[in-house]
């Protein structure tokens, strides 16, 4: 029982950085903004993380560094394609680029060294409850901020005002506009919220998943949460399904490695990818749902009418 | 600043006399005594809008008093858009200012023009298709308003209006007509002083356009006023106290529509006669070029309309019009003879003698027959594309030979493109600001003229056209509807779906009305009145007894 259990948690902790980073990129597309630059937001994020939590031994200051950091680089997206009207795709591929690059550089000195793991949650009693206490009341806090945040956002997107306006915002914006909302004040808070959460998603990798600083760690992810969000036809609840997939097979993967079954290390590698990407296009099959789901003027410059 | 134009007199003294004008005219309706000192609820001077080279206002006057239904009128292009949008905020005058109950105001969004007190009817929705009804209204209010408050004031409003709206229908869902009563129940439960209505009866039927009017005397009985745009001068007159008219960017005249004629107000608009409408139907007709066998269509989402069906002959010579209420599956339709939906049956649907029900667009087209969609922008063309690309696109196939060269290398001939966009543009009178605009560019009807001319330059033996002059004026509307009568009367057949009852009966020779997804048997025009058409659109099939 115990090793399904502890089975189950390294899932959570495979699949909590993807859910963060896809959420924030979900909030971000739905405003009708494509940042490719969830990769590199959160590599910055990683190096943030893990820097800050070495130079004062605190993991929890690392985290809000992080936050901090992936915001802050957000921003550089947001005024290039906002303000100056640059195009988003070859930006988010520049803020990527930049981002690998710069954590590098500024990590140097951090390679090899050991970091500061933020320790798991103890609860007296609930999280020494058999079975049940370590899965829902023993682990660390960034997961149960990724639930909270897929919860969250769902409800923010769905039930609220601020919700529908950014949804507006992501299907017309030029009709939005034209009933006064503020297009590009709406994105700007979308894209600092999905930089927000890709910082998170790094501090999770070099706070939680492995407590270290390696160049590039990312390895990826960042990616996989842009494919999430897309299969997942922009619903918070399909992106914690894809999420949690991709963590499950990716763990499952290594335990089928470690048993040593005849099966090339390649394709089992490529396992979670594949089957996400499956999953995913099979649950989007309702060709309605998916249109109704999809921003409309993704991607598309936005250039009042003067 | 006042310009000292060419035309008719009020120039030369500006504003103050165009609102004496109008205030002369009201008392004299109301028999009251003479101009009590209180401003106009709103009052343009010296308004001029210049893009580029172009001047879209020019020192424009005007004033609409309290409790006024006021018509602006005038031509495409005449900058009767451009002067509402200045009023509503989405663009900045160049010049001149806006006077809102006498105080110099400036309007710099549309957020402040509806805190205002002005609320807009576009002609171009600005709805959000990926939305429901009640999410779209939603997002005009504050965040304090609940959604589901929402939905129930906009239920009872629109039942109260005769406008039927389903708030939790999805906006992607619902047709143009069903668009519009969205529109108008979102501008008037912002409870506004002043309602503008762009082009608002064109998708109406009679009936439906009489609740309007009754509506919009209501609001007016309340002291709002009314800023109408329309090309209907019947309407006009019957609605409206007062008139503006442009042309050019100015202002021409100003007067009292009850008091001029229909042909007088269209001289005013035009600058000259309009032509009426000359039926050259030989009364014989040839072989039969669109034939719908039993076609019947399942619905692929819960809002649409299924097809029931439907059998109809359209013979060479003869316009068959499409009447009936927006909503009642002439989008399914179109869909089905263009060939956007294809039919598993072959023989479901007939082109000049040949089976084309599991043939696709550019096929059906290489038959012989041209479609025109109702929508003109996203639709009918792509805005962002030149005319040029337009005319292709459109084309690509059907004209292989002559606009792509090289054989299988399909060099696009940019030569014979541009010459036949040339031609087109000068047969239908295309009014446009550049050598080869956007097709976004134009003003509705002259895109309309471009894509009609487009499609009969290829002198199609099958012409199948959604809302022929959907948001057109009065001027490119004839010549559209010729354009129609004049493509049977030499030897093609024409199908024409509109809601615009004046126009199914000023062009078709025979008359079928589609009624939750059916249609019935065309009758000859000559034998019908607009009450049976009424009772066929209400399901009454009156085409057995009175086709024979």
């Amino acid at each position: 029982m115990d090793v399904w259990i502890s089975i189950i948690i390294s899932i959570c902790a495979a699949s909590t950085p993807l859910l963060i980073a896809a959420t924030g990129e979900l909030v971000v597309e739905r405003s009708g903004v494509l940042n490719l630059g969830v990769e590199g937001m959160m590599v910055m994020g990683a190096v943030a993380a893990f820097s800050v939590a070495q130079l004062t031994g605190n993991p929890y200051l690392g985290a809000i560094a992080a936050i901090f950091v992936g915001a802050l680089f957000s921003m550089l997206f947001a005024f290039l394609t906002l303000t100056l009207v640059a195009n988003q795709v070859a930006t988010g591929l520049a803020l990527t680029i930049l981002g690998l690059g710069l954590s590098g550089m500024i990590g140097e000195g951090f390679v090899g060294q050991p970091g500061i793991r933020m320790e798991n949650i103890h609860i007296p009693v609930l999280t020494d409850l058999p079975v049940v206490g370590k899965l829902i009341f023993g682990q660390d806090l960034i997961f149960y901020i990724s639930i909270a945040l897929v919860f969250g956002v769902g409800w923010f997107l769905f039930k609220t005002h601020a919700g529908l306006m950014l949804r507006s915002v992501g299907d017309s914006h030029s009709s939005a506009h034209a009933l006064g909302i503020k297009v590009i004040q709406i994105r700007y808070l979308a894209i600092l919220f999905g930089g927000a959460c890709a910082g998170l998603a790094g501090a999770h990798l070099s706070l939680v998943y492995v407590p270290q600083w390696v160049e590039g760690m990312t390895a990826g992810r960042g990616w996989i949460a842009l494919a999430l969000v897309v299969f997942a036809s922009w619903r918070p609840g399909r992106v914690l399904i894809g999420a949690y997939l991709f963590g499950a097979v990716t763990i499952g993967q290594f335990h089928v490695q470690a048993i040593g079954v005849a099966i090339p290390a390649q394709f089992l590698t490529s396992l979670p990818y594949l089957a996400t990407i499956v999953v995913l296009v099979l649950i989007a099959r309702n060709r309605r749902l998916t249109m109704i789901n999809t921003p409309a003027s993704l991607g598309q410059p936005f250039v009042p009418d003067r | 600043m006042c310009g000292v134009g060419p035309f008719a007199g009020l120039e030369f003294v500006g504003g103050g006399y165009v609102r004496a004008f109008i205030q002369v005219q009201m008392s004299a309706q109301d028999r009251s005594p003479p101009i009590p000192p209180i401003p106009a609820l709103l009052e343009t001077r010296n308004i001029t809008k210049i893009f580029g080279e172009l001047k879209a206002n020019d020192s424009v006057d005007f004033a609409i008093q309290k409790g006024e239904i006021h018509a602006l009128l005038g031509e495409n292009g005449a900058g009767k858009s451009t002067l509402v949008k200045i009023l509503f905020g989405s663009l900045q005058q160049t010049d001149g200012s806006v006077l809102w109950n006498g105080e110099s105001v400036h309007v710099d969004s549309p957020s402040q023009a509806k805190a205002l007190g002005i609320g807009m009817v576009f002609q171009h929705f600005s709805l959000f298709e990926a939305l429901t009804v009640a999410e779209n209204i939603a997002l005009s209010f504050g965040s304090d308003v609940e959604l589901a408050d929402i939905s129930e004031r906009a239920r009872d409003l629109s039942h109260q209006y005769g406008l039927p709206l389903d708030p939790d229908a999805l906006v992607g869902d619902l047709s143009v007509g069903e668009r519009q009563r969205i529109e108008i129940i979102r501008c008037l439960m912002q409870d506004p002083a002043l309602i503008i209505l762009d082009e608002p009866t064109s998708v109406l039927t009679p009936q439906e356009a009489n609740t309007l009017f009754e509506t919009l005397f209501r609001l007016r009985d309340e002291g709002r006023s009314i800023l109408y745009i329309s090309h209907r001068l019947e309407e006009v007159q019957r609605l409206c106290s007062a008139a503006t008219i442009m042309r050019h960017g100015k202002v021409v005249d100003a007067c009292d529509p009850r008091e001029e004629t229909a042909g007088s107000l269209a001289s005013k608009m035009v600058g000259a006669e309009i032509e009426g409408i000359e039926h050259k139907f030989a009364g014989e007709v040839g072989d039969v070029f669109l034939e719908l066998n039993h076609l019947s269509l399942p619905s692929d989402h819960p809002f649409a309309i299924s097809l029931k069906d439907i059998s109809l002959k359209v013979h060479a010579g003869e316009v068959v019009g499409v009447a009936g209420i927006a909503g009642n599956g002439q989008g399914e339709l179109f869909g089905a003879v263009s060939g956007e939906d294809v039919q598993d049956n072959p023989s479901a649907v007939r082109m000049c003698g040949e089976d084309a029900g599991a043939k696709g667009i550019s096929s059906r087209r290489a038959l012989g027959a041209a479609f025109i969609p109702e929508e003109r922008l996203g639709h009918g063309a792509v805005p962002e594309l030149p005319l040029t690309d337009n005319l292709l696109l459109a084309r690509h196939a059907s004209d292989k030979s002559s606009f792509l060269s090289l054989g299988g290398l399909s060099v696009i001939a940019r030569g014979a493109i541009n010459s036949a966009t040339k031609k087109v543009v000068e047969a239908m009178d295309v009014r446009k600001s550049a050598e080869n605009p956007p097709a976004g560019a134009l003003s509705g009807g002259n895109l309309q003229k471009f894509i009609m001319g487009r499609e009969l330059d290829r002198e199609p033996k099958l012409l199948v056209v959604n809302q022929p002059t959907w948001g057109v004026d009065a001027g490119a509307a004839a010549n559209i509807r010729q354009a129609l009568i004049d493509l049977a009367a030499n030897g093609s057949a024409v199908l024409v779906i509109s809601q615009d009852l004046d126009e199914i009966f000023e062009v078709a020779s025979s008359i079928a009305v589609m009624a939750d997804g059916r249609l019935t048997q065309p009758v000859p025009a000559s034998e019908l009145t607009r009450e049976q058409i009424g009772l066929m659109m209400a399901g009454t099939d009156l085409g057995s007894g009175a086709a024979a």
